[in-house]
């Protein structure tokens, strides 16, 4: 071992000498002069501080219009920081899409999102609920825009459509939705309806990795309205609540199916309009479901 | 001229394997024999024609897309000699435009093959013609620099001789890559969609539990911050093969030596987005080249090397093989390959070892008081009182966004330190590791002038977005080159603002890093800079256009970039 060493050695030597010929630079390359030896304790080279010269001004042409084409060094200069500029990505995001198995029957609820963009992204979520069997109890869909407005939050305004229930209204959405710290998803919305109705939606939901693939991820939400909407099944104040405990497994990133509980109160004069079609106020259900996106 | 397989050109006057080389149908008994000892092609001389076109690469076993150069991945070698003339032809087999880069090499701009900045680009089913002079020595390469090609395996290396009839030595080129049998835009969109995307080693509460990785103090403090201390590489093992040569790990590309005599291997980091760690157990390192200038020998076990940088390191094996182990940084995988007395034969390959994490040095927040204690310890201590994690008084020139997730609170020099995963910590304080200040030029610095004056240059990003930038402006947003006069001798000093190591490329100049060497600064073409880091070069500008960024491909791509403007004063 310490004989390879010095044989190493020696060779570093006699490969290192010839290489030690500098390469020559290139033409038009300024050459300075050595420093003096005699001046030892000064700094040499990179020892020495920067000045304070200004920075010439920018010139707004292309060095290589003087070689090739100025046309096709336009379009390749366009197509080059076009590369570099916000390309348009999109996907389509499954948050919940499950079965619900609870006291009072069976029922199915999907939440997901599509979106296009980079950055800002234009988006399209929907979500809605039902009993097995019957009409679809509430459906919805939205359309927003969604700006960045730091590295985690985003503000974003649009549309909502109610499909049921009936009679459907039109809202107005204006919302911040991001990364919280402690890594929770947040998602604060405010409402206000083509009949002037202002309501409000809490939703945060964090993930907890137990494992690689096992990932339980709590969840809560929070409805509010300004106003008794009886047909809506909302009173004023706080209307409803859901918590959620989702244990799911990520076979891939994109599919993860998942088993889980989910409890749902309404409250006030929500509890009542509930009560009075004969559903009860609080509800709780086993959920078998697919996070997924694609 | 083609190198016969096994050794390369000057390798042949070892003698041993000549033999066997020129009869490869009775060397090798299997497909995959065959596949293991397939050669890179190598071209030299004044006129060399190189095609561009859709290939595919057999990579254990399985066929990947690719883009070949000659129809091989890697591209060929292209051997020359200092003080020639070069003309070269790239055709373009491809459908898009194209272009090739050569990497590191001083040349006039308008040969540096940038499309939109040194020439306007190969356009599909065209050619074009280079011409230069070959002026220095040493290790580079080559690659596409047209959107994601050189991801696809568009790249070979590049060994320059000295004019001068030199010694000859045993060698191999160790080109280092990583390929995917996913396509790279693919690969893009699943980090734009969720930048964790490929991240198979997070922290679990299983891990918690079991006492792995940080405490649940440090823990809840990453998370208050959003942050990941196991972010280490965007694109992983999970998604990469890792290839030497163009040969996956069980593919195991062999080189052959003759024992007990010296071996050059002049390693390059071809990958698109990832750093190795390079270990050969059982030898020592002795590093004498970096970015193919010379340096004074020094001996280590380990080195890390970023995309686009090169090394070339002198072994002395004796008569058994042995393993080059390159380990990416975040140990999702490794590059290997054996050197070995004969054919057929295998070192043990060591396994791969314990992910790191990054810390608070990592975000600039070392107090530096108990370095080697208390704030090195993953995610350690309570640095951060009082520190703000986005100040953007502290870097006035970074336009504060949604692509700017932090600004380095307290910048440091960490020239001094091996790189992540490669402290003590994790490697033991006997196993020498290369760090920059390691590195000393062997010839005096041709200019010796103190700099005029100090570019600074922010490098951010936002992972939870996957955006990269400079300044917190993409490469389009802000449109402006930075200006230089030409022969004009300026400092830059780049400021890590992310939590990722960046390897930053200055096109076209060779730069002296300033590591206290005075006038024997090494003189590089591409820097790592590690997070919470900063690294300050001096150069001296020549004129033209160049491109300046950071060589992880994707972060090129979403703007970490910008042109460097060099004009008469």
């Amino acid at each position: 071992m310490r004989r390879a060493g010095l044989y190493a050695f020696a060779a570093v030597a006699v490969l290192s000498a010839p290489c030690g010929l500098r390469a020559q630079e290139m033409a038009g390359h300024a050459h300075h002069a050595p420093a003096q030896a005699d001046d030892a304790d000064q700094p040499k080279g990179t020892d020495q501080s920067p000045g304070s010269l200004d920075a010439p001004a920018v010139a707004h042409d292309r060095a290589a219009d003087r070689y090739w084409a100025p046309a096709a060094m336009e379009r390749a200069e366009m197509a080059m920081m076009a590369a570099h500029s916000a390309p348009r990505y999109s996907a389509m995001k499954v948050d919940l899409a499950e079965y619900q198995l609870g006291k009072g029957g069976e029922a199915y609820r999907w939440e997901g999102e599509g979106w296009t963009g980079d950055v800002n992204r234009l988006l399209l979520r929907t979500r809605g609920e039902g009993q097995v069997g019957q009409r679809l109890d509430q459906a919805e869909i939205e359309v927003a825009y969604s700006r960045a407005i730091s590295p985690w939050w985003n503000l974003q305004a649009g549309l909502r459509q109610d499909i049921r229930p009936t009679p459907a209204r039109t809202h107005a959405m204006l919302a911040l939705e991001g990364l919280a710290p402690y890594r929770f998803d947040l998602l604060a919305a405010a409402y206000i309806s083509d009949r002037g109705e202002m309501t409000a939606r809490f939703e945060a939901s964090v993930d907890q990795r137990i494992t690689r693939r096992w990932v339980l991820q709590p969840r809560a939400e929070i409805d509010l309205s300004a106003q008794d909407m009886p047909a809506a099944r909302m009173g004023a104040g706080l209307a409803g609540a859901e918590i959620g405990l989702r244990l799911r497994y990520e076979i891939s990133r994109k599919f993860a199916p998942y088993v889980g509980l989910s409890w749902n109160w309404a409250a006030g004069r929500s509890a009542d309009y509930a009560r009075a079609q004969g559903d009860s106020a609080a509800t709780r259900a086993v959920v078998l479901g697919l996070k997924s996106w694609f | 001229m083609i190198d016969m397989p096994y050794l390369s050109r000057r390798g042949l006057l070892c003698g041993g394997g000549a033999m066997l080389a020129c009869q490869p149908g009775a060397a090798f008994a299997s497909a995959a024999d065959r596949d293991r000892h397939r050669p890179t092609p190598s071209l030299s001389g004044q006129a060399i024609t190189l095609s561009i076109g859709k290939g595919s690469l057999s990579i254990e076993g399985r066929m990947a897309q690719a883009i070949s150069i000659n129809g091989s991945v890697p591209g060929p070698t292209l051997r020359l000699r200092q003080g020639q003339k070069l003309r070269l032809t790239v055709i373009n087999e491809l459908d898009e435009d194209t272009s090739l880069h050569w990497h590191g090499l001083l040349l006039p701009f308008q040969m540096d093959g940038v499309p939109g900045v040194s020439f306007p680009g190969i356009a599909a089913r065209s050619s074009f013609t280079y011409e230069f002079v070959v002026t220095q020595t040493g290790t580079y390469w080559y690659h596409s620099h047209s959107g994601l090609q050189e991801m696809m395996g568009c790249y070979g290396a590049i060994v320059i001789d000295p004019a001068e009839p030199a010694p000859t030595a045993a060698e191999h080129v160790i080109l280092l890559s990583d390929h995917s049998f996913v396509n790279p835009a693919r690969i893009l969109r699943n980090l734009k969609a969720q930048p964790g995307y490929y991240n198979r080693q997070p922290q679990t509460l299983a891990g918690l539990l079991g006492g792995h990785g940080q405490a649940l103090t440090q823990r809840l403090q990453w998370a208050r911050m959003r942050m990941d201390p196991t972010d280490i590489a965007d694109v992983t093992g999970a998604v990469m093969r890792y290839l030497v040569n163009g040969r996956g790990a069980a593919d195991n590309w062999t080189g052959l030596f003759v024992p007990g005599q010296p071996l050059r291997l002049r390693i390059i980091n071809a990958a698109a987005m990832t750093y190795f760690n390079l270990r050969i157990p059982g030898l020592n390192l002795h590093v004498v080249a970096a970015d193919g200038q010379d340096v004074r020998p020094v001996a280590v076990d380990e080195l890390q090397c970023g995309p686009g940088e090169t090394y070339d390191i002198i072994v002395t094996p004796e008569a058994r093989a042995y393993t080059i182990a390159a380990e990416t940084m975040d140990r999702s995988g490794m590059a290997r390959a054996t050197l070995a007395p004969a054919p057929g034969m295998a070192a043990p390959v060591p396994p791969l070892r314990k992910r790191p994490l990054l810390t608070m040095k990592d975000m600039g927040m070392d107090m530096g008081s108990d370095s080697a204690g208390g704030s090195d310890s993953p995610g350690g201590g309570h640095a951060m009182k009082g520190m703000k994690m986005r100040d953007g008084s502290l870097a006035p020139q970074v336009a504060m966004g949604p692509g700017v997730e932090m600004i380095n609170p307290m910048p440091m020099d960490r020239t001094g330190d091996p790189g992540i995963g490669l402290d003590a910590r994790y490697v033991g304080a006997s196993h020498r590791v290369l760090t920059y200040r390691d590195l000393v030029a062997q010839a005096a610095n041709p200019d010796l002038r103190a700099p005029g004056r100090e570019i600074e240059v922010h490098l951010t990003g936002a992972m939870d977005r996957y955006m990269w930038s400079m300044d917190g402006k993409t490469m389009q947003q802000a449109h402006e080159p930075i200006p230089l006069r030409t022969g004009e001798r300026v400092r830059f000093t780049l400021i890590n603002d992310t939590m990722m190591a960046h390897p930053i490329h200055l096109h076209g100049h060779l730069f002296e890093l300033v590591t206290g060497h005075g006038q024997f600064s090494p003189r590089k073409h591409t820097v790592s800079v590690l997070p919470g880091g900063k690294v300050s070069f001096d150069v001296t500008a020549q004129p033209g256009d160049w491109a300046f960024h950071c060589h992880l491909f994707l972060h090129m791509a979403m703007g970490m970039m910008r042109i460097v403007q060099v004009r008469p004063a």
